[in-house]
């Protein structure tokens, strides 16, 4: 099945001309056909989910509107890829996609020998547990001989093998293809427990049959920032794509929101002159218009409001910031200076 | 042909030109066309070479030899996290082969009787065996497997609540338990017994043969067999003292341990598989008896045998002939489809390396050839035996 279309995937790979250009200008490509190709999740609520109508939402989908937005002037020329874990390099690396907002963690091998690029982090999460409440289990280090629930072709399957060898404790893996084959799976008993990051566990967690007989065990267990990834060799791209990330970032801390945004451009404080294309040239500088974070907070948000409308703790999922906070409010979240 | 011998032809003819010379032409064209298929190779191998090298990706099978860093859910053989990925390899491919091989025999076993069923004279059982090859002939492979994982799932207990045999086999929804046999020093007896039980039912099956190409008098020959197979070795038992005992499976924490385990994955896989493949394994069967002319069942009536040697001594065998060939494509089909073991998560080839393997070192071009290669090799092997086989049932003409 999905074996197909990383066969497909590789056909192209075999197929695609040997040009210099051919991989050098993402955004030449992307101008032509009018659109960007973005590969998301198969639906991961909050993250990249088709809702009611069709569309996709989630703060990986903002990922996508924003650089769409940077680069047309409109956050709606996107069309999006559904990939399984297992596929979405191979689709990348083909050309098929121009870029990869799918809740993806930053390694150093996949940063290296998949000949990606990762543009920076737009979400900070760890892997976690989750449990049956009547197992009545309070900490993952009670897990010895469970057997484990799991998505193929992550990193989770590394480091739920490490941390059970570090403890000294056995388990059996299970490990699915489809997100939602682990969720059935563990639904229907399978398995004792059920790992993925700790975001992930709280979305999945909605599709169960009684989401309240489950609990996360207070374990994180790995490090896993997630973030968009480009193609290696495409500096420009990935230019566009880190700084469109940063600038969501940037306009938060600047306190730009989608609905101030027309009052900021009449703002007297320079960064925000600078930020929004008021003064300066930063958008001309990464092949786009001026106006291009403009256009980000306009129609897509800052981060933090593509945070709380998706994720936050008034959707379904009930996210806390965390460490995925401001750099000035305890958390991670950096954007390099736009300057 | 070469049609210029003088002493037939009086004068040869006159011969044509080079270019018009049948044998060079097409000398000429296979040629060319081997040269444009074998370019053409080189372009697609050159074209991802380079393609790979600018985007920075790793190639090479360097990889088969660095340790993989993930357990997996069952293995023949042993293996862990510090394993290489080319025991990884290991073990999905013998994954693979298992699932196969138990559900090739199933498969032949509900095809042979469902296909006998359906020409039976009896309507309800023919008309039972006509429903269940339509019903499960024309269901996609992909949800009886999903039916059969999640049938098998759902309604099974918690590790907790078993269901057992004896305190000996447990069911639950983590898989059949069952008490695994630990052999001692002395039971390298028992093999012996096997063997030379095998060996003596070899040596008494052809000289049963003779005996009835001789005389015409027949050798109970089945129960012989049987009772070989079954008294040798467990007279070898009784003589070392019974040098086996049985561990038993125990609930410990989570789950049982010790004794043998069937996942559940397994289960559902064989089941889908052995009763889809039978379905067609069936009319296959059904086919080959109908090509049997009609006069040998009446000639071998007019002799007064009885309808089951009908069956087994005339009819069968010349169904064979018709048999084989297409069976072998549905074995092959079999193994081929075991590869959607991916979708309820059996360890098998493309789940493992095609799957995991695959995602942790990122080389997709090098995996695919590898795992394109292996299941071509399986395929090509098994057809190999059954030509092999077909051969021997062909019929010897005298």
């Amino acid at each position: 099945m999905k074996f197909f279309n990383s066969l497909a995937a590789l056909v192209v790979l075999g197929t695609t001309a040997v040009t210099p250009v051919a991989s050098a200008a993402t955004l030449d490509d992307v101008m032509k056909k009018g659109f960007i190709q973005c590969g998301v999740s198969q639906g991961l609520p909050g993250f990249s989910n088709p809702d009611e109508k069709g569309n996709w939402t989630g703060i990986d989908i903002d990922v996508c509107r924003a650089v769409a937005a940077a680069v047309f002037g409109d956050a709606s020329q996107v069309k999006y890829t559904p990939l399984s874990a297992k596929v979405r390099f191979t689709a990348l690396q083909s050309g098929e996609i121009d870029m990869l907002s799918r809740n993806t963690t930053w390694t150093l091998t996949r940063d290296t020998s998949l000949g990606l690029n990762f543009a920076g982090v737009n979400y900070y999460d760890g892997q976690g547990f989750m449990v049956p409440k009547k197992l009545g289990v309070e900490s993952a280090k009670e897990l010895d001989g469970a057997a484990v629930c799991t998505n193929l072709g992550t990193t989770t399957e590394l480091n739920m093998s490490d941390y059970f060898a570090a403890n000294k404790m056995k388990y059996t893996p299970v490990v699915f293809e489809k997100a939602d084959e682990v969720v059935a799976a563990y639904d229907a008993g399978r398995c004792d427990v059920y790992t993925t990051d700790r975001s992930g566990l709280a979305a999945q967690r909605l599709k169960m049959k009684d989401p309240d007989a489950h609990m996360v065990l207070p374990e994180t267990i790995s490090k896993e920032p997630l973030g968009p990834v480009v193609r290696h060799g495409d500096d420009q791209w990935l230019d566009i794509v880190k700084w469109t990330l940063f600038a969501m970032i940037e306009a938060e801390e600047q306190g730009i929101t989608s609905k101030n945004v027309d009052d900021k451009l009449k703002s007297d404080n320079p960064a925000t002159k600078r930020l929004l294309g008021v003064e300066g040239d930063m958008g001309e500088k990464l092949g786009l218009s001026n106006k291009w974070v403009y256009n980000i907070v306009k129609q897509v948000g800052n981060y933090g409001e593509s945070f709380d409308e998706h994720v936050g703790p008034n959707t379904p999922l009930k996210l806390t910031r965390g460490v995925n906070a401001l750099w000035n409010k305890g958390g991670l979240m950096y954007p390099m200076p736009i300057r | 042909m070469n049609n210029s011998d003088p002493a037939l032809f009086g004068s040869a003819p006159p011969k044509p030109s080079i270019w018009n010379d049948p044998f060079y032409r097409s000398l000429f064209f296979q040629f060319s066309a081997f040269v444009v298929v074998v370019l053409l190779g080189k372009y697609l191998f050159d074209n991802t070479t380079e393609n790979m090298a600018r985007q920075g990706i790793a190639s090479g099978f360097g990889f088969m030899g660095s340790v993989s860093g993930f357990d997996v859910t069952s293995s023949l053989v042993k293996y862990s996290a510090s394993s290489t990925y080319g025991q990884a390899f290991l073990v999905g491919l013998l994954n693979t082969l298992l699932v196969s091989a138990v559900s090739i025999f199933l498969a032949t076993m509900i095809g042979f009787m469902v296909g006998i069923a359906r020409l039976s004279s009896n309507w309800l059982i023919a008309k039972m065996a006509t429903v269940y090859i339509e019903v499960l002939r024309n269901i996609p492979l992909l949800l009886q497997i999903f039916f059969w994982y999640f049938a098998v799932l759902r309604p099974l207990p918690s590790p907790r609540q078993s269901l057992d045999l004896f305190d000996m086999v447990f069911v639950n929804n983590r898989g059949l338990y069952l008490p695994a046999p630990v052999f001692d020093d002395l039971a390298i007896w028992l093999l012996i017994a096997v063997v030379v039980a095998i060996a003596l039912i070899i040596f008494l099956t052809r000289w049963a043969k003779r005996k009835q190409d001789e005389t015409g008098e027949t050798f109970p020959l089945f129960l012989t067999s049987v009772s070989l197979l079954i008294g040798l070795p467990l007279l070898a038992l009784l003589a070392t003292g019974f040098p086996v005992h049985w561990e038993m499976p125990v609930l410990q924490g989570f789950n049982f341990r010790g004794g043998l385990t069937l996942i559940p994955e397994f289960v559902a896989l064989t089941l889908a598989l052995s009763t889809y493949t039978a379905a067609f394994i069936a009319e296959v069967v059904r086919a080959g008896i109908q090509a049997v002319p009609k006069g040998q069942t009446e000639a071998a009536n007019a002799l007064g045998l009885r309808s089951g040697v009908i069956l087994r001594q005339v009819v069968i065998p010349q169904a064979m002939r018709v048999i084989v060939p297409p069976l072998t494509n549905q074995y092959l089909n079999l193994t081929k489809n075991s590869s959607l073991a991916a979708a309820i998560a059996y360890p098998d080839l493309v789940l493992i390396f095609a799957g995991t393997v695959l995602m942790q070192t990122g080389q997709a071009v090098e995996i695919i050839f590898i795992t394109m290669a292996v299941y071509l090799l399986i395929s090509l092997s098994i057809a190999l035996f059954m030509n092999w086989y077909n051969k021997r049932m062909m019929l010897v003409e005298r």
